[in-house]
């Protein structure tokens, strides 16, 4: 196997792939939002609990390869817990890593996506439950799609 | 076997394209559902006619003009003769197979279609072949009805029939082929049906017109549509066969320039078919690869393109098929040149990338068929889907590739 798909599927990505956490319906979810790949046919639903501005609790339902389901999975550990603001700035951090594959300072699960770069087209998988998260966050119920922002 | 006919020979040094390296392997394309490569002679009569012929066609009096005029109405009589229609008239060259049949929809269905008319289609149905009519039943009234697919061996179940194809059903739209399943569907049966209920038959040919012979008046269909870029011709040009008696009665669907016999301020009349349906500039540059297409195919022999894309989908299904825990959809026995599967869990884009690794060029996802794969269970299946080009050790490798996937993700 080449570096770049050995550093695309790393274990932390196929760990998350084949356990998903955080999946399934919270019962208790006061937001929700759903996101499509139209060009995958990838889908995702995030569910929140918010607690003022934080997240209490957090989960996804959904269907797509492992790079979408790992992120999604992954995402949930890493937004528990978290403001919205901090919400946005985690987001901002992840964007940088699936699109630059510069992995931050500090020791973050969410560099297992740094090798999602080489593969331009697989960054959308990566991004699409977080794009659901922000939506489900900021309270607009729309559904959102990949190809309604770049990426 | 005896030794293939003369086209045959070296068959691949025809196609320059694949002669390259993908991922340090050489270039084994297995995407030929969604398009075909092209030979040297196709691209070869594109550049011809831009170096030498290029001119805008009809009206035309100077030299160059005529010439386009004449490549273009050549290219028209050189595809009513691959189809084996009645007369050149009654091709309509659009974009591809997806314009044609959206052609028929807002053409045909707007001046025949009204509440209470069903159109019937198939569960098999590339999304080109129904969104199109949902558009148009939306609009008009009618109502859209479907012949259900068997399962997994993707059979359309025919004992329904008689209950689906009422004499309320005006049309009835199916695929030749489908690009799902590879089921060859038995569209003189289908067409004899419809006709039977006084329905118009529509048949996407997509899948069928670059792999098999294609008939229209053995078909006995009232519309055929298909693409030229999967049939080794270029991008950007297809065409709308149509029988002549239902060509004259349809109103145009668009207007412009070239469609017109005469333009007053508040009203025109229009051009028979073919140019009633072929407003604006017509794509003649392409028709002319497209003509070149035609010839290619006639020289390989359809029979033996048939063959050929069949064996090696036949010898692919039977070696996945031992592969543990694969899943393959369609027919097992006779089928069109692909072959499609899903591994459990696995995501068939993450197979996809794989195989790229391996230098073979797959594709993965729900092939615009999302209402079928909800069917069958399935959110994405990875298709294989072979060519004139195409070996048996083509085959191998996929097959090699497959198996070292599924060991990684089953890990």
């Amino acid at each position: 196997m080449s570096a770049e798909l050995s550093d695309l599927y790393q274990n932390v990505i196929l760990d998350h792939n084949r356990r998903p956490r955080n999946r399934g319906r919270i019962p208790t979810a006061n937001r929700s939002a759903h996101g499509d790949n139209p060009s995958c046919g990838d889908q995702c639903d995030v569910f929140l609990r918010l607690d003022g501005d934080r997240i209490a609790e957090i989960s996804f339902e959904g269907s797509g390869c492992a790079i979408s389901q790992a992120s999604a999975s992954l995402m949930t550990t890493q937004l528990k817990g978290k403001t919205t603001a901090e919400a946005e700035k985690l987001y901002g951090e992840f964007h940088e890593i699936v699109t630059s594959g510069h992995e931050p300072e500090e020791i973050s699960d969410l560099a297992a996506f740094a090798g999602v770069h080489a593969f331009p087209a697989r960054i959308k998988c990566a991004t699409l439950s977080w794009h659901a998260a922000l939506n489900a966050l900021h309270g607009d119920g729309a559904p959102i799609t990949t190809e309604s922002h770049t990426d | 076997m005896s030794a293939p006919p003369a086209p045959w020979d070296r068959i691949r040094d025809q196609f320059p394209i694949l002669d390259q390296q993908v991922n340090g392997h050489p270039l084994v394309y297995l995407d030929n559902a969604a398009t075909t490569q092209k030979p040297a002679s196709v691209i070869a009569a594109l550049d011809r006619f831009y170096a030498r012929d290029n001119a805008n066609v009809h009206r035309g009096l100077h030299a160059l003009s005529m010439r386009a005029t004449d490549d273009y109405e050549g290219a028209r009589s050189r595809v009513a003769q691959f189809v084996n229609a009645a007369a050149p008239e009654e091709i309509i060259f659009t974009r591809g197979t997806t314009e044609s049949i959206n052609l028929v929809a807002a053409s045909w269905g707007s001046a025949n279609l009204k509440k209470g008319d069903v159109i019937l289609l198939t569960e098999m149905e590339h999304h080109s072949n129904l969104v199109p009519w949902q558009l148009i039943a939306q609009r008009t009234g009618a109502t859209l009805r479907y012949v259900p697919v068997t399962g997994d061996e993707g059979l359309l179940d025919l004992s329904r029939l008689d209950q689906l194809l009422t004499p309320e059903v005006k049309l009835f739209a199916f695929t030749h082929i489908s690009n799902t399943l590879g089921t060859i569907n038995p569209v003189a049966e289908l067409c004899a049906r419809a006709r039977q209920v006084g329905a118009v038959s529509v048949v996407d040919a997509a899948q069928s017109i670059g792999h098999s012979p294609v008939d229209v008046r053995a078909l006995g269909c009232d519309f055929l549509a298909f693409s030229g870029h999967k049939m080794a011709g270029v991008t950007g040009i297809g065409a709308l066969y149509g029988r002549r008696a239902l060509l004259d009665a349809m109103p145009p669907w668009q207007g412009g320039g070239g469609m017109i016999s005469h333009v007053d301020l508040f009203e025109s009349r229009w051009k028979p078919s073919p140019e009633r349906f072929e407003a604006g500039t017509p794509n003649f540059g392409d028709a002319v690869g497209l003509h070149a297409a035609c010839d290619f195919l006639d020289g390989l022999g359809r029979e033996q393109i048939q063959e050929h894309d069949g064996r090696l989908a036949r010898l692919a299904y039977d070696r996945l098929a031992e592969i543990p825990g694969i899943r393959i959809i369609g027919p097992r026995g006779e089928r069109g040149g692909l072959v499609s599967f899903a591994f459990g869990d696995v995501h068939a884009h993450d197979v996809v990338t794989f195989a790229d690794e391996d230098g073979i060029a797959l594709r993965g996802g729900h092939h615009c068929n999302q209402p079928l794969m909800k069917k069958l269970g399935l959110t994405s299946t990875v298709r294989a889907s072979f060519y004139v080009y195409n070996e048996e050790r083509e085959v191998d490798a996929l097959v090699a590739s497959m198996r070292r996937t599924i060991k990684f993700f089953a890990g």
